[in-house]
């Protein structure tokens, strides 16, 4: 578990992290579920969540959430991070207030709600006790839910493992013209976070090269391994790893490739919006979301990282600890969407 | 008639017709004007300045000129191609003595009803380059799994042919009823004057059905130009944009709202020209089609050829109906989208996901049926009192409301729903985040063809009834509503089941206009697109089809139910 912890942290913005350090001191207190809450949320009956994570598993941990807490109906609003992102900036500038707790695998969009000031403090125990540092905001508005990769990967009955790419810049090969899959940074937030890291640890010419692969252009990075699975292309450039995983353990022709330039990190937070229409359901399922059993199982239904140190590893899944990683810096993102986005749609036309 | 309710005559009694009628022509004018001024608003200010940057943009920026170019293509191969198979047809069903042709004709209905992105995403399953079903089973004819494939929907061709699927019934319901009411005795005299069947059917029949294919050609070319869905499914994988797609993309976030205003213009302008030259073919047409059916049709005999023609239906309908319906009952049962349905891989998976797991399906599902009912309840209303109007020329000004009623049909649907975001996002009117939006948008798509009909059918009820019961003391609106209304009951319950089958089946306005309270299914099918969910998906759009089919067979139960227009979505 330490081990984990450790790579985690040191994969973590620089900047932000020494910022934390100072500052910690200032977060809210710690609250419990008490039975107070509980019933509040039940007076109010539901939740809507607006999520980035696969639909089905998102739909997975709804589920459980109303199972234990009977009478709290969860709505899960899926759709890319970056189009949730537009999605509650045209709600909310049109006063508009409908969403509770946001899930983002565009960890800089929290940076420019905080900046808003959109978000309502709230520490749930598990965070305050057991989330590293640099893994949860020192003002208490959000915490990393969720942790997953940008992976390259490829259909094993279209490609032999020891002819499959090994490196971003294998796949710039000619033989991968016309058989490549990827996502779009314009639409899902994992893709956005890992264009940038890409772009910062490789140069733009990467992806102007890789525009020139004839990229078969899909928009969620949970898509890419999906069309591998049915075969449709050969090779993905990028894709969320956790439902790489799923599809492989599920028997489907599947395998991940980690890069040896190393891989994107995507940093998932959870938070709660002040204008929240179901403030105490919110807080009750901000609490369960990072409880050891909701946890736990993002890793076992979801495929999915957790950075709660109570929470197990799937066995027969590559530990972290393993991986070269490329850092993440939301701080960064956040400047930079936009270029990142014009630029992007200039070099692959869409 | 029972008049004597009314009886007691000549009492002083408000008449409320005049407030009614410039009731109407407000909500007309909220509905159109209030959405294309914010249009145009927008197009020529930036930040509030007057420019013509935007236009300038457009005509200069290849990212806009591409996107022209290829909608000028698809619009043009897929009118081609439409009335290329649709004439044949037509002529097979309406003038042959085909075996089946009642079928068919239901068949091409159930194209109709197919909303183009459901079909698009059909198609995919089907003919996506490696995993369609159809390039599986020609590399599985050819023993070579490294074949090239055969169809590769993501191209520009590919979208044609998909767009051409869905827009196909539109010319073929043209050029069947203008086929329909070509009277016999024409053909009849160049029978008689020595003419053989070819003779007869190239010399009389086909000139006398060109205009409507010509106008078919037209509708089929605006259908293909203002299609969202087929193309954000085919177009975006594949690397390009249409101005639709483009359109749309200029929502996403950081919004370019007066560059998308700027955009929508050139294809408003496109429509508003083509509804021109259209109106002229078919006021050409007048001179043909003399009034009623003088006698019936003659039937060709087509002889030993018929199985061969029967064959050509059943080939055509293969693409619109058949197959892709194919495909996504598959889907939907598969572990697989894209593998044939065995014992190794049936599952329920997909049916459990979607009716107890996905938890937008309630929402989606009620969100359309409550808009469904109420756009058509609503728009049928709006319809039956200006089509009743202009019938009659009962006010000074029913030449506006008429105008009014039909100027939608200019306004393709991505383009009203950038004009109503622009119109009602800010005061004094802030009906964003609610369904009375999603409810003007579809409302103002439907009219129309909703006025249009019902005019019609008002055209056909005497005015002598409405007068004796005006004589004998009943204002306007009771002369409406006990005299004619009930004698235009069928008319009006095809027009209410017109506009929900639209409502269900539109996509173009809602994606600019949903939010996520107000999201309908056709919204949550395309969101599930793109994340590649396509179980879940084949499994809503049968649901969607199935809702769309028990109304349409309804509708197909009400006698006289003549041509309609489906807007697409």
């Amino acid at each position: 578990m330490l081990t984990r912890r450790t790579v985690l942290a040191s994969s973590t913005a620089l900047a932000a992290s020494a910022a934390f350090a100072t500052r910690v001191a200032a977060a809210p207190a710690a609250e419990a579920v008490t039975p107070a809450l509980i019933e509040a949320a039940k007076k109010e009956g539901k939740v809507v969540w607006y999520t980035s994570i696969d639909l089905a598993v998102a739909e997975r941990l709804a589920k459980s959430f109303e199972a234990k807490y009977q009478g709290v109906a969860v709505r899960v609003e899926r759709s890319g991070a970056e189009r949730v992102f537009q999605r509650i900036g045209q709600e909310y500038s049109s006063n508009i207030r409908a969403v509770d707790v946001v899930n983002s695998s565009d960890a800089s969009h929290f940076v420019a709600w905080k900046r808003d000031g959109w978000l309502a403090p709230y520490v749930p125990e598990d965070v305050a006790k057991f989330f590293p540092a640099e893994h949860r905001d020192p003002d208490g508005l959000f915490a990393t839910c969720r942790v997953t990769l940008s992976v390259i990967g490829y259909n094993t009955t279209l490609v032999k493992a020891e002819d499959a790419p090994k490196s971003f810049a294998d796949l710039l090969d000619p033989q991968w013209k016309g058989k490549i899959v990827k996502s779009h940074p314009g639409y899902s937030g994992g893709t956005m976070t890992a264009t940038y890291q890409t772009a910062r640890d490789l140069g733009w010419e990467f992806f102007e090269k890789l525009a020139r692969q004839n990229v078969m252009q899909v928009q969620s990075m949970t898509d890419p391994p999906k069309k591998l699975a049915l075969g449709e292309r050969a090779v993905m450039s990028d894709g969320a790893e956790y439902v790489l995983a799923l599809l492989k353990e599920d028997g489907k022709p599947v395998e991940p490739v980690y890069a040896v330039e190393g891989s994107p990190l995507i940093n998932g937070p959870n938070g709660i919006f002040k204008g929240a229409p179901n403030p105490n359901a919110a807080r009750l399922f901000q609490s369960y979301s990072f409880s050891p059993q909701a946890q736990q199982l993002i890793i076992d239904v979801g495929g999915l990282r957790s950075v709660h140190p109570q929470a197990k590893e799937k066995s027969g899944r590559k530990l972290l600890s393993e991986i070269k990683l490329m850092k993440d810096d939301p701080a960064a993102v956040e400047k930079m969407s936009d270029e990142i986005k014009a630029r992007y749609t200039k070099m692959f036309r869409v | 008639m029972t008049v004597t309710a009314v009886a007691p005559a000549r009492r002083a009694r408000l008449d409320l017709s005049w407030p009614v009628l410039i009731g109407f022509a407000l909500i007309l004018c909220a509905l159109i004007v209030l959405p294309m001024s914010w249009l145009v608003y927008f197009s020529v200010t930036d930040k509030g300045h007057f420019t013509l940057a935007n236009f300038v943009k457009l005509a200069t920026d290849p990212t806009f000129i591409d996107p022209l170019v290829t909608t000028v293509i698809l619009a043009t191969s897929s009118a081609v191609i439409c009335c290329a198979v649709a004439a044949p047809m037509g002529w097979l069903i309406a003038r042959t003595d085909m075996p089946l042709r009642r079928t068919i004709r239901a068949l091409v209905t159930a194209s109709f009803v197919t909303p183009p992105f459901l079909g698009a995403i059909a198609w995919e399953l089907l003919a996506a380059p490696n995993s369609g079903l159809l390039n599986q089973a020609w590399r599985a004819l050819l023993r070579d799994p490294q074949a090239e494939p055969l169809f590769d929907i993501y191209t520009l061709p590919g979208l044609i042919f998909v767009v051409s699927c869905y827009t196909f019934p539109y010319v073929f319901v043209l050029v069947a009823n203008a086929l329909d009411r070509i009277p016999g005795d024409l053909e009849d005299a160049s029978s008689i004057l020595g003419g053989r069947t070819w003779t007869t059917a190239r010399r009389v029949t086909i000139p006398l059905a060109l205009p409507a294919l010509l106008a078919g050609a037209l509708v089929a070319f605006l259908q293909a130009m203002t299609l969202f869905g087929s193309p954000a499914i085919l177009a975006i994988p594949a690397g390009f944009h249409t101005m639709t797609t483009k359109i749309w993309s200029l929502f996403q976030y950081p919004p370019k709202l007066e560059l998308a205003a700027a955009a929508s213009l050139p294809l408003l302008v496109l429509t508003v020209l083509l509804l021109r030259a259209e109106h002229m073919i078919l006021g050409r047409r007048s001179y043909a089609l003399v009034g009623g059916r003088q006698s019936d049709p003659r039937l060709v005999r087509l002889g030993a050829w018929k199985w061969a023609a029967l064959g050509f239906a059943f080939l055509v309908l293969l693409n619109p109906v058949f197959l892709p319906y194919g495909a996504l009952l598959n889907a939907a049962f598969s572990r697989v989208a894209t593998q044939i349905v065995s014992f190794g891989n049936f599952t329920l998976r997909n049916i459990e996901f979607v009716f107890f797991e996905l938890s937008a399906t309630k929402l989606a599902v009620r969100n359309t049926l409550i808009l469904g009912v109420s756009s058509a309840t609503v728009g049928t209303l709006i319809a039956v009192v200006i089509s009743y109007v202009t019938a009659r020329k009962a006010i000074a000004g029913w030449r506006a409301l008429a105008f009014l009623a039909t100027a939608p049909i200019a306004v393709p649907g991505i383009v009203l729903g950038v004009g109503l975001f622009l119109s009602y996002t800010r005061p004094p009117f802030v009906l964003y985040g609610t369904l009375w939006i999603l409810l003007v948008a579809f409302v103002t798509i439907a009219l129309p063809a909703a006025y249009q009909q019902l005019q019609a059918a008002f055209r056909s009820v005497s005015v002598d009834l409405e007068e004796a019961s005006r004589i004998l003391g009943a204002t306007r609106l009771q002369a409406l509503a006990h005299i004619t209304a009930p004698l235009l009951r069928t008319s009006v319950i095809a027009t209410w089941c017109f506009i929900f089958v639209g409502v269900i089946r539109e996509l173009s306005a809602a994606i600019i206009l949903f939010t996520s309270e107000t999201k309908v299914i056709s919204v949550l099918i395309f969101d599930l697109n793109e994340s590649g969910d396509l179980g879940a998906i084949a499994v809503l759009g049968l649901i969607m089809l199935v809702i769309t089919f028990a109304v349409v067979i309804a509708i197909n139960r009400i006698p006289g139910f003549g041509a309609i227009r489906l807007r697409n979505a």
